[in-house]
């Protein structure tokens, strides 16, 4: 082997003994880290009722929903309380991760980017649907209450099936088509400014299901396209790259029983949306659209 | 067992691009992925692609800017396959529709990025990633393009020869989030590996919660050489409270750094003369720090980013993503104030050693992406030069693994060319810890038990998936003992205070023993929760394995080269030696522990060598 050890011999000789007769020196490092760990244990247990007895202003009082399907006391949806530590700028999502890796390691939620692109933390705070890495612990009241995604299967605490939302989106064919490709590989299709700008919007969203979690019609109508997928078809319908056949190919997918006719124009789902996306005007644009050319509507 | 041709592990950038070339060449391929593709990290992604797309561009200036950017650490074949590529690959996410931002003619728009000779930064907004990721999975949902979404790759299944360069992958063994089942997933062909950074080595980083660097310590548990780890790229631009990123962009549209006493500090203090605030990467991160070590950072931590001067039509037409970030995670709005910015972890240079065909020293296995180095960026990599190496090397892994013949590799992989013994004086031991639990550590990418070599794919593949049982069983069944968020908060702490933009002997050596600690604890790791339903606690345990692997990786690299070249800065060692370090780090974990080893740099280029200058801005 090249890499030198010259500093090691204490680690060498104790590795060697571990791995031959000198048990007891294993055995002592064993007991010692098992009475490290003891110690460990009963800290973070110390932490946690200390806190729990607590009104400590600079801590944040979470209540968070639990449930597991497997585990005997969870099978019973209940809440459970957790303080935090309060730091500046700090956010549900950091309240949670903190919850999880000082008080308890089974809680479980979705989160990733942190910086509200990934779309996997949408949850239900304090009775709204957000992303919990852009909300600000300071701007809810007390305790904050931290819930799934209503309207959705709970798979485990905080974390819901998203396969319906994911379906919903796949429905509406949500692909660039075209028939009209430049010759070259190298050469582009152009687009206005204008035209880029009208569907900007339409292209932020991240899949994070709030605007779905919102919806009345789309909780009562399980078939109901549903805000995000109606404005992911939005971004190719209004594309004008995509040509005339291809928008009234969309707009029948549209005009369907379960399309554009289904929103009762209640706001809920812009309201919710964390990429500011204009859902509601977007749909009413696609009805207004499905009149305007003449074709089927009811 | 699950059963394809090809399988891609990850779905950011460079796992899409992979199984739509590899099903455009016939193959059945399927996509394997801890998170739902949309999820992925490219999709934070901000400021462009690099591609010589206009008259007076070309593809051998980006190719010289990527060199001289790279401090000469670069290998040519790789650097010129990037930048030859690059322009087809970038019209061609134009042609899926992706929603570029538009020139008056309709054209997509460039802009200027630092350290490039052109303004040849194609892009959206400030949320490039964004548009290509879901470019790119709409594109997959049109194939048809198989999916496991929300299955934890644990382990590589490959074959068990003495010599690695003799191996084989067959496939890998998977964990479903959902439902806690363990499954082999076959492929025919080959596995390519698209995991992405190891950003959450470090605790200040621009990374996601997700990129800790498994692919990375898969294949290197397996045999495969981890390439240049100690170059890790620091971002000069980041926010304090969150490492959330503040696109180079900016800096581009104009956007002026200014210390606390208001001085224009890349000129006033001299370090980018020309260049200012677009210099690359390193010199700007080095900056800030000086400036705040000489206590002229604002309140000892940060300095000021402005773009007020840009005016609120130009910010909002190219960077309106940004004054959402800095409002939402620092509170500040950039049209009124300027942003607070420090250097963090943004990027690894290094990764699983690959040819420019994606091909690792195991025949079968992959890699693309910001888990893979095929050497495009040596020591530093240019901003707007990752996304490009996304669709470059993820298709050309992607069709090469498919079966397409993309022609003999310039790059030699594993320990088949020319190559020399490294030595570095370490303070503990490196590698992993003996205990005498076989299990706790029971995690080598090869099958586990001797005398495999006769045995087939689908031996070796339910093999592996028998040892990743064992070792969850042992971790969940463990009543008690430390938990890994203890283990990685130690890990991250250590590698910021000691492994960061300023590096010097000591400290390295600090962080070594800091690791060497940490993996002693990690023997005595458990999991918490019971639940074989969406354990997270579990997969973060596994994760973190992977962590302490890369972590060791960085530092053993960095206490290694006594030299300063490009992101590796070293307080003994100020100048670049070109004489004795022109030349790629190798890591290889044989039986247990790293072996240091060289290889050179490849400077010849298709029609040009490329002479290491002095690279100044
Ligand atoms: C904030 C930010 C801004 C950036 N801006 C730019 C820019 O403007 N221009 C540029 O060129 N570059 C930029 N970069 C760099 C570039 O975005 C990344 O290098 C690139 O996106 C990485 O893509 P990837 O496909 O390799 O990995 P990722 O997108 O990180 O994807 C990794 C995938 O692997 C999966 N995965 C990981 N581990 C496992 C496992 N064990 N089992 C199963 N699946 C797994 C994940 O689920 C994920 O799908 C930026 C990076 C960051 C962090
Ligand atoms: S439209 Fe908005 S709320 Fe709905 S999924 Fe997309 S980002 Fe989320
Ligand atoms: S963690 Fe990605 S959106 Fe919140």
């Amino acid at each position: 082997m090249s890499t030198q050890v010259p500093e090691t011999q204490e680690t060498e000789e104790s590795e060697a003994e571990t791995e031959t007769e000198s048990v007891p020196v294993a055995q002592q490092q064993r007991q010692q880290r098992k009475t490290e760990r003891r110690e460990r244990v009963a800290e973070r247990e110390r932490e946690r009722t200390e806190e729990e007895a607590a009104s400590d202003e600079s801590r944040y009082h979470l209540k968070v929903f639990r449930y597991d399907p497997e585990v005997e006391g969870k099978q019973e949806p209940r809440f459970d309380e957790f303080h935090v530590p309060y730091h500046k700028g700090m956010t549900v999502l950091d309240a949670l991760i903190y919850a999880r890796d000082h008080f308890d390691s089974s809680l479980t939620f979705r989160h990733s980017c942190r910086q509200a692109i990934c779309g996997s933390d949408a949850m239900f705070v304090n009775g709204s649907q957000r992303l919990c890495c852009k909300t600000q612990l300071s701007d809810l009241e007390q305790p904050v209450r931290v819930e799934p995604l209503p309207y959705q299967e709970v798979v485990k605490d905080l974390v819901v099936d998203m396969e319906h939302f994911y379906d919903q989106m796949e429905a509406v064919e949500p692909y660039f088509q075209t028939n009209d490709l430049p010759d070259g590989e190298l050469e582009e299709q152009r687009q206005t400014r204008e035209n880029r700008e009208k569907v900007k919007m339409s292209t932020r969203c991240i899949w994070c299901g709030a605007c779905m979690s919102s919806c009345n019609i789309a909780a009562g109508d399980n078939e109901y396209l549903g805000p995000a997928a109606i404005n992911k078809a939005y971004r190719f319908a209004m594309d004008e790259r995509e040509g005339s056949d291809m928008k009234e190919h969309r707009m029948r997918i549209l005009e369907q029983e379960h399309g554009v006719w289904r929103c009762q124009t209640q706001f809920s789902c812009t309201e919710v949306c964390p990429k500011d996306i204009p859902l509601t005007a977007h749909i009413q644009e696609l009805k207004r659209e499905a009149v305007k050319n003449n074709l089927k509507f009811w | 067992m699950y059963e394809h041709d090809v399988i891609v592990v990850g779905a950011g950038g460079a796992g899409l691009r992979a199984a739509i070339a590899a099903q455009e060449e016939g193959a059945d391929v399927a996509i394997v992925s801890k998170l739902h593709p949309v999820r992925s990290h490219t999709g934070a992604a901000e400021g462009g692609i690099n591609a010589a797309l206009r008259d007076g561009d070309s593809w051998e200036d980006h190719a010289y800017d990527t060199m001289k950017g790279s401090d000469y650490l670069g290998d040519a074949p790789a650097i010129e396959t990037l930048c030859q590529d690059s322009p087809k690959e970038t019209i061609q996410l134009e042609h899926w529709g992706m929603a570029f931002s538009r020139d008056d003619d309709g054209r997509v728009s460039q802009r200027p990025f630092g350290g490039l000779s052109f303004p040849r930064t194609t892009y959206a907004g400030a949320e490039t990633g964004h548009q290509l990721l879901h470019t790119m999975y709409e594109q997959l949902v049109k194939r048809g393009i198989k999916v496991y979404d929300e299955w934890y790759v644990l382990n590589l299944a490959v074959s068990d020869e003495e010599v690695p360069e003799d191996r084989t992958c067959h496939g890998i063994v998977a964990y479903d989030i959902q439902s806690g089942e363990v499954s082999g997933f076959r492929a025919r062909n080959g596995v390519i590996l698209a995991t992405g950074g190891p950003g959450q080595v470090y605790d200040h980083t621009t990374n996601a919660v997700a990129n800790t660097g498994d692919g990375v310590a898969m294949a290197y548990r397996a045999g495969v050489p981890m390439e240049d780890m100690e170059f890790i790229q620091f971002h000069p631009t980041t926010l304090p409270s969150t490492g959330v990123l503040i696109t180079e962009g900016v800096r581009g549209e104009g956007g002026i750094l200014y210390n606390e006493n208001g001085e224009r500090l890349m000129f006033e203090y001299g370090y980018a003369n020309n260049a200012g605030e677009l210099a690359s990467r390193d010199v700007v991160s080095r900056a800030e720090l000086t400036e705040i070590n000489a206590g002229r950072g604002i309140d000892d931590e940060y300095v000021h980013l402005d773009m007020r001067h840009l005016g609120e039509e130009r910010i909002i037409d190219r960077l309106e993503n940004i004054v959402h970030l800095s409002e939402d995670f620092e509170g500040v709005d950039p049209l009124e104030e300027p942003m607070p910015v420090k250097p963090g972890q943004h990027y690894a240079m290094g990764g699983v050693e690959t040819d420019e065909n994606g091909e690792t020293c195991i025949t079968g296995l992959y890699a693309a992406g910001e888990c893979a180095c095929a050497s495009v960026h040596g020591s530093n990599r240019l901003g707007g030069n990752a996304l490009p190496e996304l669709i470059v090397f993820g298709r050309r892994a992607g069709a090469h693994a498919a079966g397409k013949d993309l022609g003999t590799a310039e790059i030699t992989t594993g320990k088949r060319g020319e190559w020399e013994a490294g030595e570095v004086d370490t303070p503990v031991a490196p590698g992993a810890v003996r205990g005498t639990d076989e299990d706790a550590v029971a995690d080598g990418g090869k099958a586990p038990d001797g005398g495999a070599v006769a045995a087939t794919g689908d031996e070796i593949v339910t093999r592996a998936v028998d040892a990743e049982n064992r070792r969850i069983d042992r971790l969940m069944t463990k009543e008690d003992g430390v938990q890994h968020a203890e283990i990685r908060s130690e890990v991250q702490k250590s590698m910021t205070r000691h492994v960061n933009v300023f590096r010097e002997k000591d400290g390295l050596k600090q962080a070594l023993r800091d690791l060497r600690e940490a993996r002693e604890r990690y023997t005595d790791v458990y999991v918490n929760d019971p639940s074989r339903t969406y354990n997270t606690d579990l997969i973060q345990t596994i994760e973190t394995r992977n962590i302490l692997d890369l972590a060791e990786a960085i530092t053993l690299g960095a206490l290694a080269r006594n030299e300063f070249r490009g992101a590796h800065w070293r307080k003994e060692h100020q100048e670049r030696d070109d004489e004795n370090w022109l030349k790629h780090t190798m890591l290889s974990w044989n039986d247990g522990s790293p072996e240091l080893w060289y290889k050179p740099v490849i400077l010849e280029g298709e029609e040009k060598t490329y002479e290491p200058k002095i690279r100044s801005y």
